[in-house]
């Protein structure tokens, strides 16, 4: 019930501290993913793979953003589903079937650096393709087969992969439009 | 007194005289080549000293042309391998990035413009349809609504027209599967690109243009090394790539993660994946070439 508990004073301060605790994180470059660095990730068993270990991508955080708890420790957890009052960059674009879902489906209430699967189970953000994977199961088996998404490196060896969260924003996941290359000049060679 | 006609001598004097002339047409045709390139052997007939020796002295020609150290491998097929490709028609939004990818990676001339693939956008409601494709496309964003976009490239036939029907055997299939054409042996008569039903070989009609800063000195002899005017050339996935083992230059820069590539004979594949799960089709299969590059649905 603890957790239930708030004053409108209580909330305000919290956010005063998250703020000056935040201004003061951005400088930091200790952050635990860095872009470009490579995990190292374990398929489950049943993967169709041969190598033990695929590298996938970092998870692309927006700068500063990570660990939530520079901010979220200040903060007196709150389970109602609600507007918030912070993180409009999200907020304002979330699409990924926002009637029936809101954060704490992914994110843990508690504990604010994991992600939390229907189960209850935390998870790392390194692993976030499990939680896509609950409900998007067959994009997560040939995900790990190598036919869902982009990967780089070697057709029979030591591959680069992705996370889904690499190519779909995890709040509004379908793929934009983008914008294309020149067409070719020429005429005489496409096929007809 | 009247000499007797030398009959034998005066044929090989006009035989000689006709090589000479062709000799000589094809010289000045082509630009820059030596005489020793021009009486250079088929690549396959060519041993291992004459190879190296003709490698390096491309190595020198290239390197002093485009001011960059140049590599030239021939690189064999290995055993037990045959590359496939598969591209996903459910993904593909038509952006091209592989376009120029592959024009990068393979140093095709930018000027006059050759590119190995074409993205052609076909109507939803007609299905593959190339009679009313259109390569030519050019919105603010794609994919647009009520289209969709099939990406055409050499599809390594494992019955090759092309090389069936070349003169002079200027092209021919190797045993990982992939066509080549060795540039110094084609006489350009571009018989292959009318054989080819894919649109897949492109002739350089004019010296290839290729700016010394985006050049890719990493090169194969049957493969992504500087053209001359005159000749055909074509995709061969990636063949400086994919014979060391890298994913060609087209699959890496997808960013919507079509294109798919490996070994049709190792069962763990990725392509073989796709053979044994998805819904797979190839393009013309009423001609019987027998393509190598499949189209699946991935979802
Ligand atoms: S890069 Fe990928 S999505 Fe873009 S046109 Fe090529 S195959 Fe299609
Ligand atoms: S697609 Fe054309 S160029 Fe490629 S192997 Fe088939 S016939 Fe030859």
């Amino acid at each position: 019930m603890k957790y239930y508990l708030k004053t409108k004073f209580k909330i305000e301060y919290l956010l005063f501290l998250s703020v000056c605790f935040l201004i003061i994180r951005c400088n930091d470059t200790s952050e635990a993913y860095k872009p470009g660095q490579i995990q190292k990730i374990n398929p489950e068993s049943e993967s169709y793979l041969k190598h033990e270990e695929i590298a996938v991508s970092p998870p692309p955080f927006s700068d500063g953003v990570f660990p939530c708890n520079d901010c979220h420790a200040f903060r007196k957890p709150n389970p109602v589903r609600r507007k918030l009052e912070w993180h409009e960059d999200i907020t304002d674009i979330f699409n990924h079937d926002s009637e029936n879902r809101w954060c704490l489906d992914c994110h843990d209430l508690i504990k604010r650096d994991s992600l939390r699967l229907a189960s209850g189970k935390l998870l790392d953000f390194k692993e976030s393709h499990k939680l896509c994977g609950q409900c998007h199961g067959d994009k997560l088996r040939d995900w790990k087969v190598g036919v869902h998404g982009r990967r780089t490196g070697e057709w029979n060896g030591k591959k680069e992969y992705y996370l889904c969260v690499s190519c779909h924003n995890p709040h509004s996941p379908k793929f934009k439009p983008i914008k294309p290359e020149a067409p070719p000049f020429r005429e005489d060679e496409e096929i007809k | 007194m009247k000499k007797p006609v030398n009959y034998s001598g005066r044929r090989k004097f006009l035989k000689n005289l006709s090589l000479f002339a062709v000799g000589s047409l094809a010289l000045s045709g082509c630009g820059p080549v030596t005489m020793k390139e021009f009486l250079q052997k088929n690549f396959r007939t060519l041993s291992k000293k004459e190879k190296d020796e003709i490698i390096k002295d491309l190595e020198k020609k290239y390197t002093a042309k485009y001011g960059k150290e140049f590599h030239v491998t021939d690189e064999p097929a290995a055993d037990g391998v045959e590359f496939g490709y598969a591209l996903d028609l459910s993904r593909c939004v038509g952006c091209r990035r592989c376009v120029y990818a592959c024009v990068k990676e393979n140093n095709q001339s930018r000027d006059p413009q050759i590119h190995y693939i074409q993205v052609l956008q076909m109507e939803k409601e007609k299905g593959i349809d190339f009679a009313h494709s259109d390569v030519h496309y050019n919105p603010e964003l794609v994919p647009e609504e009520g289209y969709f976009y099939v990406p055409v490239q050499c599809q390594q036939c494992r019955n090759p027209q092309c090389t069936e029907v070349c003169p002079v055997k200027a092209t021919w299939q190797e045993p990982d599967g992939i066509v080549v054409v060795d540039y110094n042996w084609c006489i350009g008569c571009r018989y292959c690109m009318a054989a080819c039903p894919y649109g897949a070989r492109h002739f350089n009609w004019g010296e290839p243009t290729i700016p010394a800063d985006e050049v890719n000195p990493e090169t194969h002899y049957l493969g992504n090394r500087p053209r001359m005017k005159g000749v055909v050339e074509k995709c061969t996935f990636c063949i400086k790539r994919v014979r060391n083992g890298k994913y060609p230059a087209c699959v890496e820069i997808c960013p919507v993660g079509a294109r798919k590539f490996g070994n049709l004979l190792d069962p763990e594949s990725e392509i073989r994946y796709i053979l044994a799960n998805k819904r797979v089709l190839v393009l013309k299969q009423e001609l019987n070439t027998q393509p190598r590059f499949y189209y699946f649905f991935g979802v």
